[in-house]
């Protein structure tokens, strides 16, 4: 009885589309808002209660909000207590940065296009495609404007120009790199040559300011990508572990896993602090920042593990056999067949990841005292200026728009590629 | 025999011998990275001569916990424990209130008003892409010490509460915790009692059980009276002079990590109530309508029985990372575990070995959570079929 019923209609489980906007504007009313008098009641309390809580944002947005400490502190809080004399070298990173990722975007595009995943005339320009890009990307350029139009200064207006142009630059330029018919060898010095990029701008700056002159936002998305990166390896050897057949190495991912899981990340945090540099020489005794990527890192190689072993148990077992068939290694058939499957399917469950540790870099300005964003919209209400007139209102709103921008377009970023690579759809 | 011999496997070919030695290598990589780091320890525990042992647990803390009668004396042991008590209370209000207000919220997420949709919508898109540290110093901040007036014209919310920036006090029980916990199960048992009685009434006869509402009912008598018989009573609070009587007042910083975790919690909640929701069959729904529910009621015997079925394991997950957050309590003074530990450490008490002691209780109460999620799991995966 089910299955004829399932086999016959195939059942959606997305609500049904709104009714239509357009139309009749009374029908719509009776519709979404005046449907029976409870309804009406309803609408009327929380349309009440709605223009009461817009009223108070606008009203604290434009009248009563004073920004003045926002505009006073908006370098502090973006990049902290960067030295003066090596500015130059963030607008470098950030230009060369906007640069690569076009340069990356055009490539990918023009290798998809050849190997037939996208049709070609999708590549071209049209009204459409910038359309779409801008929904896409509205918000952090909202964002990033308005933090322009709060700067005192042209230095960051200069910066962003550059930073868009070598964005566009980049990406006219990637197809013909993406075209280029190469040998084995110059493909690999391609490919290490655009991988050294982010690295090299790392050490560029390093090697000028060390690690410890970081601050603000600047650090926020620092700790956070650091982190992600330096806990992949980790996570995909924990994750392999808990899969494998030896029951050994099987105890010993698990307990790892769970045991960090269990603990809460906050007080990892204090106790590195505190007690990290006990279990090290003192030659190697870390800095704070330092303590804090390795907490974070360890931390999230363990949900990180989680994710991927999700992702292992989506491949098929049709797949590990039919590289069996092929007479492939044990290793070669976790490396070339299970694992790229692997770990394509949880792509979005790892921007899941990535984002709640985006979140989660705040504790490092509680628990170790870290100059990161939030630690900085509480220092900056101490000024002499701004102390004792309850400005933390202004200072946390202005934090939590920073961090909601990020967060918001990661999410939406990894809801459009979840479509797009088709996760659960089979 | 010689051709046998030569048809077996080599030693470093035998796949029995490598797998051992896979294993052996991973355990002593392991091994050798522990004892490295023990050995750091060690070396420099003793050298700047801190101990490793856990004697420090019965030193006198002295140290007062906020809103705590523990003396200053006691020894570190029980301020530990009433540390790890303000854990549990935070984590158990928390988790009760995170749940309610998801859920609903959940639900307000798939309503067809327009208005309470896109309220929630807006709610749950905003709170869940903002760190939960945030709200915790807001609250504190923002709301406690600056939105809420000081004690001398505090609000007073129809006799039962009083806000001030001191905090906000509640109505509260006068006796024993202990016997209010057993009258609790008592009436509990009662209920669970009738329940059942109602429901082999209703096999019997035909007629409707109405379980909820007997055992509902019962648990109502039962507790009442024996409420008044042990002499309990509610006081409500009210502001004398420049302090508040009767009730409980609820200190700063718990409100605070309270409004934080349930806010921040309940966004999470909410989404996985409207995704569970939406993965109940379609169907069911619209037999729902056929069979004339109302609204509520094809929610209550429906839809949402169905719901949490499938959002039982995410919303464990949400719980154990609700009281793991507790722990963030600590930066704004509320004396929890953490804070407790961090505390005695400043005051002397060796770091190493309080940690270890407080993540071993973190991960206790972890586990022990995550045991009942899954029993809960199993119990509700029964019902299927």
């Amino acid at each position: 009885m089910t299955d004829v019923r399932d086999s016959m209609v195939p059942l959606p489980q997305e609500p049904p589309p709104a009714p239509p906007r357009s139309g009749n504007a009374k029908v719509w009313l009776r519709r979404n808002l005046f449907r029976s008098p409870v309804d009406t009641a309803i609408t009327l309390v929380f349309g009440a209660i709605s223009l009461w809580l817009v009223y108070k944002t606008i009203n604290f947005v434009f009248v009563t909000g004073r920004w003045d400490v926002i505009r006073a502190n908006l370098r502090l809080l973006v990049i902290g207590r960067f030295p003066d004399a090596h500015v130059l070298r963030l607008v470098v990173t950030v230009i060369v940065l906007a640069g690569w990722t076009g340069l990356l975007a055009g490539i990918i595009r023009a290798r998809q296009v050849i190997s037939g995943r996208v049709a070609p005339q999708a590549d071209r320009f049209s009204i459409r495609r910038v359309g779409d890009l801008a929904e896409r990307l509205w918000i952090p350029a909202a964002t990033v404007l308005l933090l322009l139009l709060l700067s005192s200064t042209a230095g960051p207006w200069v910066t962003a120009v550059a930073a868009v142009l070598a964005a566009i630059v980049g990406r006219a330029l990637g197809p013909f790199i993406g075209r280029l018919k190469l040998n084995a060898v110059a493909r690999i010095a391609l490919i290490v040559a655009l991988a050294a990029v982010p690295p090299a701008l790392f050490f560029y700056i390093v090697t000028a300011v060390g690690f410890d002159g970081w601050g603000g936002f600047m650090l926020n998305l620092f700790l956070a990508v650091c982190a992600i990166i330096l806990c992949f390896p980790l996570g995909v050897l924990l994750a392999l572990g808990r899969r494998s057949s030896l029951p050994l190495v099987r105890i010993v991912s698990t307990a790892y896993i769970e045991l960090v899981r269990g603990a809460p990340l906050f007080v990892l945090l204090l106790l590195a602090n505190v007690a990290l540099r006990f279990f090290v020489p003192d030659s190697l005794a870390p800095s704070t920042s330092t303590r804090a990527i390795i907490v974070f890192t360890l931390f999230t190689a363990a949900y990180m593990a989680e994710i991927i072993r999700g992702g292992l148990q989506s491949v098929p077992r049709g797949q590990i056999e039919a590289a069996k068939a092929l007479g492939l290694s044990p290793a070669r058939q976790t490396a070339l067949v299970v694992l790229p499957q692997a770990l394509r399917n949880v792509i979005p469950a790892q921007i899941g990841q990535l984002i709640s540790l985006f979140k989660d870099t705040t504790l490092a300005g509680l628990a170790m005292g870290l100059f990161e964003l939030l630690n900085v919209s509480g220092s900056i209400t101490a000024q002499d200026a701004f102390v004792g007139q309850g400005l933390l209102g202004e200072t946390l709103a202005f934090a939590a728009l920073l961090f909601w921008a990020v967060s918001y377009t990661m999410s939406r970023e990894s809801q459009r590629l979840e479509k797009r690579l088709g996760v659960g759809v089979r | 025999m010689t051709a046998a011999l030569s048809t077996r496997v080599p030693l470093w070919r035998d796949i029995r011998v490598l797998k051992w030695l896979a294993q052996l290598v991973v355990v002593a990589i392991v091994a050798a990275i522990l004892i490295w780091l023990w050995g750091n320890y060690t070396t420099n525990a003793s050298r700047q001569n801190i101990p490793t042992n856990f004697n420090f647990l019965d030193n006198p803390a002295s140290f007062q916990i906020t809103g705590n009668s523990l003396s200053q004396n006691a020894p570190v042991r029980q301020a530990l424990y009433e540390g790890f008590l303000n854990t549990l209370r935070i984590s158990v209000a928390g988790v009760l209130a995170a749940t309610v207000l998801g859920t609903l919220i959940g639900i307000a997420r798939l309503s067809k008003n327009w208005i309470v949709n896109k309220m929630a919508t807006v709610y749950v898109e905003a709170v869940r892409n903002i760190p939960l540290a945030l709200f915790l110093v807001a609250g504190l901040v923002v709301v406690v010490l600056q939105i809420f007036p000081p004690i001398t014209d505090a609000w007073d919310v129809a006799g039962m509460l009083v806000v001030s920036n001191r905090g906000v006090a509640v109505p509260w029980y006068v006796g024993s915790g202990y016997g209010l916990i057993v009258l609790g199960a008592v009436a509990g048992a009662v209920w669970w009692a009738v329940a059942q009685w109602r429901r082999s009434v209703s096999e019997r006869t035909g007629e409707l059980p109405r379980s909820g509402l007997w055992g509902g009912a019962a648990f109502v008598i039962v507790f009442l009276a024996v409420w008044f018989l042990l002499g309990y009573r509610v006081t409500t609070p009210e502001v004398v002079g420049r302090a508040t009587d009767g009730g409980m007042r609820v200190d700063p910083s718990f409100f605070a990590l309270f409004f934080a975790l349930v806010i921040y919690t309940a966004s999470h909640i909410a989404e996985i109530v409207r995704g569970s929701i939406q993965a109940v069959d379609r169907g069911q729904g619209e037999a729902a309508d056929a069979v004339a529910l109302s609204g509520f009621q094809k929610m209550w015997y429906v839809i949402l029985p169905q719901a949490f079925r499938i959002a039982i394991p995410p919303i464990g997950n949400q719980y154990l990372n609700l009281i793991k957050n507790s722990s963030l309590g600590a930066a704004i003074g509320y004396y929890d575990l953490t804070l407790v530990s961090q505390t005695t450490v400043g005051n002397g008490s060796p770091a190493v070995p309080v940690f270890a002691l407080t993540m071993a209780i973190y991960i206790s109460i972890s586990l022990v959570t995550s045991v009942f999620v899954n029993i809960a799991n199993r119990r509700m995966a029964l019902v299927e079929r």
